[in-house]
This record gives C-alpha cells, structure tokens and sequence, in this order.
C-alpha cells in the first residue's frame, strides 16, 4: 500500500511538471497552430538563471526558493516573448517555418547553455524541508513532490481564472475554436498570440526552477527531456485543451512511475504506448477538438 | 459607376491554397441600401466577401469610403466599421452567447438595445453555449454580433441559408432593419429574400462580374435570370440541398420542397 502511495504521489509531482511544460505547448498550438519545440529552452534558461540568482542568495532558504521561481518565471516569459515577436511572427501562418525555427533555436540554445555552463549537471540546494519525507500511511513520501503538486495547482487555476475572466482569455478561448473569426470581429489576435506565448515561457520557466530541484540537478539538456513527455501529454490530452493537459499530465506520469516500478521499467515505453492508442482510437485527443 | 460609393473593388483577385477563386473583379456598392452578390454553386461569392476583409489572400484594389484598405489586416479593416456575418453563422459554439456578444462588441456596442429587441430569444439564453443554440439561434447570433455594433457596411453571407421560413422572415426583417442605416453587401441565394431586400445585385461567375444593375430589372426577367443564376425569379421555393442537416429540428425547413440544385455555393 505504501508503495502504491509513494508511486502515485512522486507520479502527480511529475506529472505537475510535465503539466507546467505541456499547459503553454498546448496553448500555443491550439490558439496559433504552432508546435513549438523551443519551449524546453524556455525551461532550461529560467532553471538555470533561477539557479544562478540563487547561489548569490543564501543558500537553503525559502525566501531564495521563492526569489528563483520568480526569475524562472520572468525569464521564461521574457525569451518566449522574444521568440514569438522575433522568430514566430514574421512567419505567420508558415506552420513548417514556423517548426523549423524553433527546432533551430532549441539545438542552438542547447549549445549555448553547454557553452556558458558546460555539459555537465550543476547539483541545486533547496530549502532542507524540500529535500526530507513525509510520511503519509506508511509511505514516505519526499517533500518537494507536494511542492511540484501545489505549483502546478496553483498554475492552473491561474490559467483557468484568465481564461474564463479577462477579455484577453476570452480572445484565446475564442480563437483556439475560430482564429480566422475572431480577426473578423475586429480582434487584434496577434496580441493574444505574444500572451500566449509569455505564459507558456513563465508556466516553462516555473518548470524549469521546480525541475532543478525535483532532480536535484540543472543540465542543458533538462528541458528537452521534459519537453518529449510534455508533447505526448499535450496530444493525448487533446491540442488547445488546458483541461486536457492536466488529466493527461497526471495519467502519463502516473502510468510511466507504475510501469517502471512493476513492469521492469517500462514506463518509457507504456507512455509511447498509450500515445498510440489515445491517436488510434480519439485522434483528437482526451478533450481536443483538432486532430 | 455610384456616386460615392461605401465600397469600390477594382480587378480583385483571390486564392486559396494558390488556387485561384476570385479573378478581376470590379464592382461597387452605394452608400445605401442592398447590394447583392449572386451566382450560382463554387463561382466565388463567399470567396470575394473574404478577400474584401482580407481573410484570404487577395490583390487588386478596395477602397472603403474612399480609402484603400487591401493592405490593411482583416482585424482594421473590421474597425473601420465593417460588419461580417459569415457563411454557416461561425459562433464560437464553446463560448456562451453573452461570451460570443463581448467578444465581438466594439465602442460600446451602441446598438446593442436594438439586438435585445429584434432577437429576444437570444436575451433569455445569455447563459448558454452558442454550440447548444438552434440553427436560427446561431445566425440571430451571428447577426447579433454585428448588429450592436457602430458598423458602416454589413457584409452578410447567406443568412438565411437552412432556416425554417418563420427564420428567414426573422432574419429578412433584420437585416432590412439595419440597411435602413447601413449598407449591405448581401450573398444570397433566396431570391425572393433578395427582391424584398436588395436595390442593386452583381453577378459572379467563374470568378468575374457578368452582370451589375438593379434588382428589380434582373429579377423581374425571367429569362435573364434563368440564364445568368440557373434558377427563375419565379421560383419561391427552397432549393435543393439547401436544408441545414446540421441544424436541430425545429429550425430547418424540412417541409422545403425540392427546387432547382444550382443555387448553393461551396464554402470557398
């Protein structure tokens, strides 16, 4: 039972950072029809800026916890930004372009971050309570998977606010359905579009901070990792369906921890597997409404 | 040629996908009154109302009021005060109808009194989905959109295409409401819609013009609009095919008898 426990647990923690990575891809696809494979770059630079405003703070203490989330935050916000008034935008409507752009950016974003901070992992300190147990019916279960948990709820339901309370969630819950309608109606949507972007960065480089800690390293290469299993979640649980991320977020990872745990570490493996049941038998995905 | 008129195309041209839909097109509409685009199937109705918003690609000249917008993007061209209600209504069926109304309501909506009074049944359904609305919901809906708005010229595509009568007799008396003080630029194929409503038509075919006048003069010749629509003025009834399956019972005209097949157009 304790096993049961800790597997489903540290499988919603993870399953909170594919969500923090997955919310903004889908978001991004379903609104501008982009696939955007830079958006683990975005992760991987507020991971590592989070990690660098850090170690000039005091070290193990909440205050600079809290301060690198925030940075990973406004920087991953920041690049995407950038790229989406720089590098997406002059390509509008050129989908192809558009993912071979940011197929571009990732590979050299990732030589850029081996280049300033080297191949190797950079080990992060947290806060100590982060890094102890909590024991939960018997299962001991480590501190930051409630952490992971918390951010990505709080997350959601920040994007679920927006979305259903501002205009501008309305212009993006409009124009994932019908973006040709809404420039139709007289709604600027490219302004929606540079929104979209920045909270899928800061959503991104949130992930990127909590990452770092989940596996108590910062590498290059993090964000790429993360940003496979994120794709998989965003089809599964339907393109443009932030719902549909979640639901897809929690069963990916907790199906990929069991599977690991009582397959013989096949969880890699089920994922794909479960991709390719989810395209055969609801193209559309969980909750998506476009193949 | 009008004197001043609201909207002037010269040699528009469009495509779609790189295949060709609209070819030189030259046409004006007054700054009053109906103006409706006819044509038979596929000729380029839809396609050449899009091209004048900029919603596909286009080249040539249009000019509103006397100033050129054909390089202006389709969301500048809306605020510069023209209205679209497109083909197939295209609410967004996941928002409610008070969610589709604040998203399109520019300035205010000043008009917006006006559209509680002329659509009541969309007032006592604010709440609800516009996925979960009628067929006639949906284009009282689309209508609606534009209606509140401060606009000075309606590009209105096939409004009463598979409503029920009692629907179409709504919808006509809407839109007649609202030429009364906006010009329209009208893609029907009902034609006795079109002869309560429309004072000048312009006919399309293969993509051009053949044919610009009054209503009235086309209408009244059987003959020439036997040749020019494929249809006779005469013909009151709903053509074939033009029953909206997708619409709930209660809305569409089931009861339509089947008139000629050559009065519906593809979505270009």
């Amino acid at each position: 039972m304790s096993t049961v426990l800790l597997l489903l647990i540290t499988g919603l923690g993870l399953g909170a950072l594919y969500f923090l990575v997955a919310s903004g891809l889908s978001l991004i696809y379903g609104l501008m029809g982009v696939l955007n494979f830079a958006h683990g770059s975005f992760l991987t630079l507020g991971a590592f800026l989070g990690w660098e405003v850090a170690r000039r703070m005091e070290d193990g203490s909440w205050l600079t916890f809290g301060v690198s989330i925030l940075v990973g935050a406004v920087v991953g916000a920041t690049v995407a930004t950038l790229t989406e008034l720089l590098l997406i935008r002059p390509l509008y409507l050129r989908h192809i372009e558009q993912v071979l752009v940011t197929v571009g950016l990732s590979l050299a974003t990732v030589a850029l971050f081996e280049g300033i901070w080297g191949v190797d992992p950079i080990y992060v300190v947290g806060p100590e309570w982060l890094n102890d147990t909590t024991d939960i019916a018997g299962a001991l279960i480590p501190n930051d998977r409630f952490v992971l948990i918390a951010a990505a709820l709080i997350v959601l339901l920040g994007l679920v606010v927006f979305l259903k309370r501002t205009r501008y969630g309305l212009i993006i819950r409009a124009g994932v359905e019908n973006r040709a309608m809404v420039t139709a109606l007289g709604v600027d949507v490219r302004r929606a579009f540079t929104l979209v972007f920045a909270i899928g960065g800061a959503a991104a480089g949130i992930g990127g901070v909590l990452a770092s800690h989940y596996f108590g390293y910062v590498s290059p290469l993090i964000g790429g990792s993360l940003l496979i299993f994120a794709f998989i979640v965003t089809v599964i649980g339907g393109l443009g369906s932030l719902t549909g991320a979640a639901i897809a977020s929690v069963v990916v990872a907790v199906l990929q921890q069991f599977a690991n745990f009582y397959l013989g570490g096949t969880g890699d493996f089920m994922v794909v597997a479960l991709l390719a049941v989810v395209l055969l038998v609801k193209p559309t995905g969980l909750l998506g409404s476009k193949a | 040629m009008i004197a001043d008129p609201i909207l002037r195309v010269e040699a528009l041209s469009a495509s779609i996908d790189g295949q060709q839909v609209v070819e030189k097109v030259d046409f004006e509409v007054p700054a009053t009154g109906v103006t409706a685009v006819l044509g038979r199937n596929g000729v380029g109705k839809t396609s050449t109302l899009k091209a004048v918003l900029g919603l596909i690609s286009r080249s040539g000249v249009v000019e509103f009021d006397g100033v050129r917008i054909d390089g202006e993007r389709t969301h500048r061209v809306v605020q510069r005060g023209i209205g679209y209600v497109p083909e197939d209504r295209e609410v967004f069926a996941s928002l409610t109808v008070a969610e589709n109304l604040r998203l399109a309501a520019r300035g205010g909506a000043p008009h917006r009194d006006m559209v509680d009074e002329l659509f009541p049944d969309l007032v006592a359904r604010t709440a609800q989905r516009a996925g979960s609305l009628s067929g006639g919901q949906q284009q009282m809906l689309s209508l609606a959109r534009v209606l509140m708005n401060d606009n000075r010229l309606l590009l209105v595509d096939e409004p009463t295409k598979g409503l029920a009568p009692r629907i179409v007799t709504e919808v006509a008396a809407a839109l007649e409401r609202a030429a009364a003080v906006t010009p329209v630029l009208l893609v029907e194929q009902n034609l006795p819609v079109v002869r309560r409503l429309a004072h000048t038509v312009v006919v399309i075919e293969g993509g051009r013009v053949i044919h610009a006048g009054p209503a009235a003069e086309l209408l009244d010749d059987d003959e020439r609009t036997q040749q020019l629509l494929g249809v006779h003025s005469t013909d009151h009834s709903a053509p074939r095919g033009d029953t909206d399956h997708s619409a709930p019972r209660g809305d569409t005209d089931h009861s339509a008898p089947r008139g000629a097949d050559n009065t519906r157009e593809e979505t270009s």
